[in-house]
């Protein structure tokens, strides 16, 4: 809501600069948003009056015009195609300054002297754009000042509404919180009833009296549209942020400024039988003001007349029925629709006007005679005319309801943690317009017409502590008993784990959870993601089923800016459809790219491979103390290497994979370097096992290494669980330490060499202990893997 | 006998000579070992007189004692002069780099998340998180935000279908808690927001840390000072706070929550638009339609709910001058944090 500050001081002026106004409104909840000047910064502007206009000599399109300042008549060479004679409009006078530190000076224009500057709106900073000089009234008075006439030394106060203060749509309900917050009286502009000089009325009906449970209509008979809509009336409307249209028009949004009464005037001489406030019947259509014609749903509220619907109720009017140039006759109507029944309605139809933004919050119920009293005196007064009676329907049993409101002097005390004085109380909400009464235990409270957000004791609260001043209430420190929380130490965080990642060289990203289709499929075709019905973008569409493709997309990102080297991780739900609906997974992934480690002098360039990305998981999944319940196995995956990638399992359950990307899907990308990638389901790697401690033997151990030459495609896995699984109880640990392949060996077979390392809790090992261990061993490669031993 | 001076001093002289370890065990040998020269006189005492004996003998000890004692000294020497030189030739240059994985770090939302729930939890709140895709009962309806609310409208939202969306806020974790646990309550719901509006100052995924307090005595005095208390310790900084109304449907009375501008410590600039003053959070009493929608006892309860955006604080307190940063997971961002 932008409000003029001269307007509201017509109604109530405090001694308050505006900025302290403004602070002071925006303290009670009435955010001031901006205050803008009216006008431009210039001086030196005057009415001046064009006494004769010539054409230049030597320019068809510059006139040469005698203006009388009052004082004097200056010659002003002029290029406005309304520079007429008997035009009044502002004059720059030599040594004028104009917004943007222009100085008008004396000057001559092809030749002929220009003693100032006739000015258009723009030229002033009264409008954006401007064809012409602008017209003053043909009473301004020639000589006076322009800031002066026009009053323009006022700001816009621009004022950020919230939802629930409709009743601060107009200049009254500001001028009435104003007013409390200052113990100052608000003096309503008062104004002649207009005189009914025709009995002449229009047939109203409602319909749908619980949508529209008042309608207040009249007749104006003989206007004359022709007159031009008062400066006074189209500035107020200008600070307000609203057009001036035509005179009708002006005066129903000067009626909704002031009062916040949406008013809509129709052609009377258009309309056909009757009024009806009625739902849409099925196939109606509507030509709207705004030019658009809209196919109407039959939930919507309609004005309509014999012939259809003329009006989207509460919201716009139709184009046919509307006020025109030729128009003699007005119907005028002020109505109230029922803020719950047309909620929603404009959006629905993609609208938003001045008018459903106040009828959706909430008008004040018993406005509507006094605003059509307001409007009708000011078109007698501007466009003339015979008014007929107030025309007012209601069904007053679909009216909103005032309950009255309880309000408990210890419900203060708890919610707002202090005691306001009694009489601040009924101050306050006396203020407030509510008819208080005192109770034993506090206060009852008549709501008024105007305050839709007042029904139950908390709003009271609001009330209270709103104009009573926040920052006047107390504060305390919260006091509760001290529980010790339940401290589980078989369950991780994820904080744990993402300090774990960072400390291994990894950067937390945070990627949209939303993702292009397209990067999506290739990694995932097989799901359908849940897709946004109004995505912010197309590449931003889907719900990712998967952190793979946002991480691969930030590691794109950052190789195409020459990060030849990128670690990434990232947490975070993915959204996976399912038979058994949506799963929200928290998950964690892995990208990496480039170098095993940062380039430096210590380490020779290699490229990381898939084996740097799994001892990166492997090392997660160390932390749960649970790693031989995880298996990895090969396994295909899209847009992942066929040979390089292995699906994750926890005790046979997938939790994830870790892999290579593949090679076409790289160069899609355009990643130079392999790219490796592992997600895996966070839950997996969040339960860890209590330390158990076993006994520390006092013997010695015993080291056996062992080379073996097997098939190639003998898995290492596979063979070392075989090895553990003869090697008999006194094997501690094996190790794979080194895995050959070529020279020396047949082509189709690698060489796997094992170090095995016995002990005993209580005794040591003889070398015949650990020589059965290793035949053991030995045999069981042999038969299993048909393994040679290699010396 | 009378060769046993001469004899020192060419054993002195060759041991000060010696230039190794192993010529001067050899020195050693040859003039104190078993065959040794100096053992040799020993072994001659028995041809002198008993009476002569005794003061020959301890001559030769004397001797024999001084050149054990300067093999000793000159072993010495050399062996340090040998460690020496050994570590002369190991020297490196210690201000090289040392070895190994670089230290990567956490996302600065995170981070800032992170310092959050820090503060809170050693208050007694619990952390808790939801759905991120979530149904309009929990996300708008039991926060008294029914169909056609004006507030909806304040809200930009994404939607999956007519009754689902992306969560707007991380409110309905709250609802959420309020269903399954009885007050007295406090909690924190970190999380990813969505709300649809991209532009130089909205991206259109956030994050927000939301606090529910519930309690038998909590009053709005409570929530200025949990507010007041935690922004100071936050930004680490003595800073004005105030409260302004403001409307919220899911509390009441409702507040927006401004802190002296952190740039310029309130004299006005371009962080704060020149007021002096940052909005920071949102907050109010837990509006009673709330309890109602989860059956909680508004004569005995009463509580606060108030709710950060993690991105803003964050830009507050490193500096960070766009929105989009965040997101764009530039290394050159993330490694500053």
């Amino acid at each position: 809501m932008n409000i003029s500050e001269q307007w509201l001081r017509e109604w109530v002026n405090p001694d308050l600069t505006t900025e302290d106004l403004a602070h002071q409104i925006t303290m009670a909840g009435l955010e001031v948003d901006a205050i803008d000047p009216v006008a431009g910064e210039f001086t030196g502007v005057i009415v001046a009056e064009i006494i004769s206009a010539e054409t230049h000599p030597d320019a068809d399109k510059l006139r040469v015009c005698q203006v009388s300042t009052g004082s004097e008549t200056v010659q002003i060479v002029c290029g406005a195609p309304n520079a007429r004679v008997g035009l009044k409009a502002p004059l720059a006078q030599i040594g004028a300054v104009l917004p943007g530190d222009f100085k008008i000076k004396k000057a001559k224009l092809r030749g002929v002297e220009s003693q100032g500057m006739l000015c258009a709106e723009q030229e002033l900073g009264l409008s954006e754009e401007s064809d012409g000089l602008m017209e003053l009234a043909p009473d301004a008075p020639v000589g006076s000042d322009i800031r002066e006439y026009l009053k323009l030394n006022d700001k816009v106060i621009e004022i950020g509404l919230t939802p629930n203060r409709a009743d601060c749509l107009g200049v009254i309900g500001i001028a009435r919180e104003v007013g409390l917050l200052n113990n100052v009286v608000v003096t309503q502009p008062e104004f002649a009833r207009a005189d009914v000089s025709t009995q002449e009325t229009f047939p109203v009906g409602l319909a749908n009296p619980q949508a529209c449970p008042r309608y207040v209509g009249r007749v104006i008979r003989g206007v004359d549209i022709s007159r031009p809509s008062p400066l006074w009336l189209q500035e107020k409307l200008r600070r307000c942020g609203i057009r001036s249209i035509d005179a009708v028009v002006d005066i129903t949004n000067y009626v909704l400024l002031e009062l916040g009464q949406p008013m809509h005037a129709f052609d009377l001489d258009k309309l056909h039988g009757g009024i009806t406030v009625r739902n849409t019947n099925a196939g109606e259509s509507l030509e709207l003001l705004d030019g658009q014609t809209v196919e109407l749903t039959p939930e919507t509220l309609v004005i309509a007349d014999e012939s259809g619907p003329l009006a989207m109720a509460g919201i716009m009017g139709g184009e046919p029925s509307s006020v025109t140039e030729t128009t003699d006759s007005l119907f005028l109507e002020a109505a109230f629709f029922t803020p719950e029944l047309l909620a929603g309605k404009a959006r629905a139809y993609g609208l938003h006007t001045d008018s459903s933004h106040r009828f959706e919050r909430g008008v004040d119920f018993t406005l509507q005679v006094e605003a059509m009293e307001r409007a009708t005196q000011l078109v007698l007064d501007i466009v003339g005319g015979q008014a007929g009676p107030v025309i007012e329907v209601v069904e007053e049993s679909c009216l909103p309801v005032r309950g009255d409101v309880t309000l408990r002097a210890a419900r203060i005390q708890k919610m707002l943690g202090f005691e306001l004085p009694a009489d601040e109380v009924v101050r306050i909400l006396s203020g407030l317009g509510l008819a208080v009464t005192s109770t034993d235990e506090g206060w009852t409270c008549g709501v008024p017409s105007w305050r839709f957000d007042i029904s139950i004791e908390a709003d009271l609260l609001e009330e209270l502590a709103r104009v009573y001043g926040y920052n006047n209430l107390p504060v305390t420190h919260i006091r509760a008993d001290l529980v010790i929380p339940s401290q589980p130490e078989t369950t991780l965080s994820a904080r744990y784990l993402r300090r774990h990642l960072s400390a291994r060289g990894f950067r937390e990203a945070i990627t949209y959870s939303f993702v292009d289709p397209k990067l999506q499929a290739l990694f995932d075709p097989s799901v359908t993601p849940v897709a946004l019905q109004n995505p912010i973008s197309a590449d931003m569409a889907v719900m990712r089923t998967s952190l793979i493709p946002g991480l691969i997309s930030a590691m794109t990102r950052n190789t195409k800016r020459q990060q030849p080297r990128v670690r990434l991780f990232e947490t975070g739900l993915r959204f996976v459809p399912g038979d058994k609906g949506l799963r929200q997974v928290p998950t964690l992934a892995m990208v990496v790219t480039g170098n095993r480690v940062a380039e430096s002098w210590s380490s020779v360039s290699e490229s990381t491979d898939f084996y740097d990305i799994k001892g990166e998981l492997e090392s997660l999944i160390a932390l749960t103390r649970r790693s031989d319940a995880f298996e990895f196995r090969s396994a295909q995956r899209d847009g992942l290497h066929p040979g390089q990638t292995a699906q994750v399992t926890l005790k046979g359950q997938a939790v994830g994979f870790v892999g290579a990307l593949h090679p076409t899907v790289q160069a899609e990308l355009g990643v130079a370097s392999p790219v490796y990638a592992c997600e895996v389901d966070l839950e997996a790697l969040l339960e860890t096992q209590l330390p158990e401690f076993a006994e520390l033997s006092k013997f010695p151990e015993v080291r056996r290494d062992l080379a073996v030459v097997v098939d190639k495609s003998v898995l290492s896995s596979d063979l070392m669980s075989n090895v553990r699984s003869v090697a008999g109880t006194y094997l501690t640990d094996l190790r794979l330490f080194d895995v050959y392949e070529g020279k020396g060996i047949d082509p189709k077979r690698k060489s796997l060499a094992l170090g095995l390392t016995f002990r005993d809790q209580s005794r040591t090992l003889s070398d015949e202990d650990v020589n059965l261990a290793m035949d053991q061993v030995i045999d069981s490669l042999e038969k299993n893997y048909k393994a040679e031993l290699r010396n | 006998m009378e060769n046993l001076e001469p004899l020192a001093a060419q054993a002195r002289s060759a041991i000060s000579a010696a230039q190794d370890v192993a010529t001067l065990e050899q020195l050693r040998v040859d003039y104190l070992g078993k065959k040794g020269q100096i053992t040799a006189l020993l072994k001659g005492l028995g041809k002198l007189t008993p009476e002569e004996r005794p003061q020959a003998g301890a001559k030769i000890n004397v001797v024999k004692q001084e050149l054990q004692e300067l093999i000793g000294q000159c072993k010495e020497t050399l062996e340090s002069a040998a460690v020496a030189a050994r570590l002369a030739s190991e020297q490196i240059d210690v201000t090289l780099p040392g070895r190994g994985q670089s230290t990567g770090g956490i996302h600065p939302v995170t981070r800032t998340i992170e310092r959050i729930e820090d503060f809170f939890s050693a208050i007694g709140f619990e952390v808790v998180e939801g759905p991120e895709i979530e149904d309009d009962y929990h996300n708008f309806e039991a926060l008294n935000i029914p169909a056609h609310h004006p507030a909806r409208a304040m809200h930009d939202t994404f939607y999956v279908d007519e009754s689902t969306v992306l969560r707007t806020h991380t409110s309905p974790v709250q609802v959420r808690v309020m269903e399954t646990e009885q007050p007295p309550l406090r909690v924190i719901c970190p999380g990813r927001v969505y709300r649809c509006d991209s532009d130089l100052t909205h991206t259109p995924m956030f994050h927000q840390v939301e606090g529910l307090l519930i309690d038998e005595h909590s009053s709005f005095a409570d929530l200025k000072g949990v507010v007041e208390e935690f922004l100071r310790v936050f930004f680490e900084k003595e800073l004005a706070v105030r409260f302004r109304p403001s409307y919220f449907p899911f509390t009441e009375p409702s507040a927006e929550v401004d802190i002296q501008c952190v740039n310029c410590g309130g004299d006005g600039c371009r962080v704060c638009s020149q007021t002096g003053w940052l909005e920071v959070m949102g907050c109010g009493m837990v509006h009673p339609k709330v309890f109602e929608y989860s059956n909680i006892d508004t004569e005995r309860y009463s509580g606060f709910a108030f709710g950060m955006g993690v991105e803003r604080l964050a830009m507050l307190r490193y500096g960070v001058n766009d929105l989009r940063l965040y997101f764009d997971n530039d290394l050159r961002f993330l490694e500053q944090f």
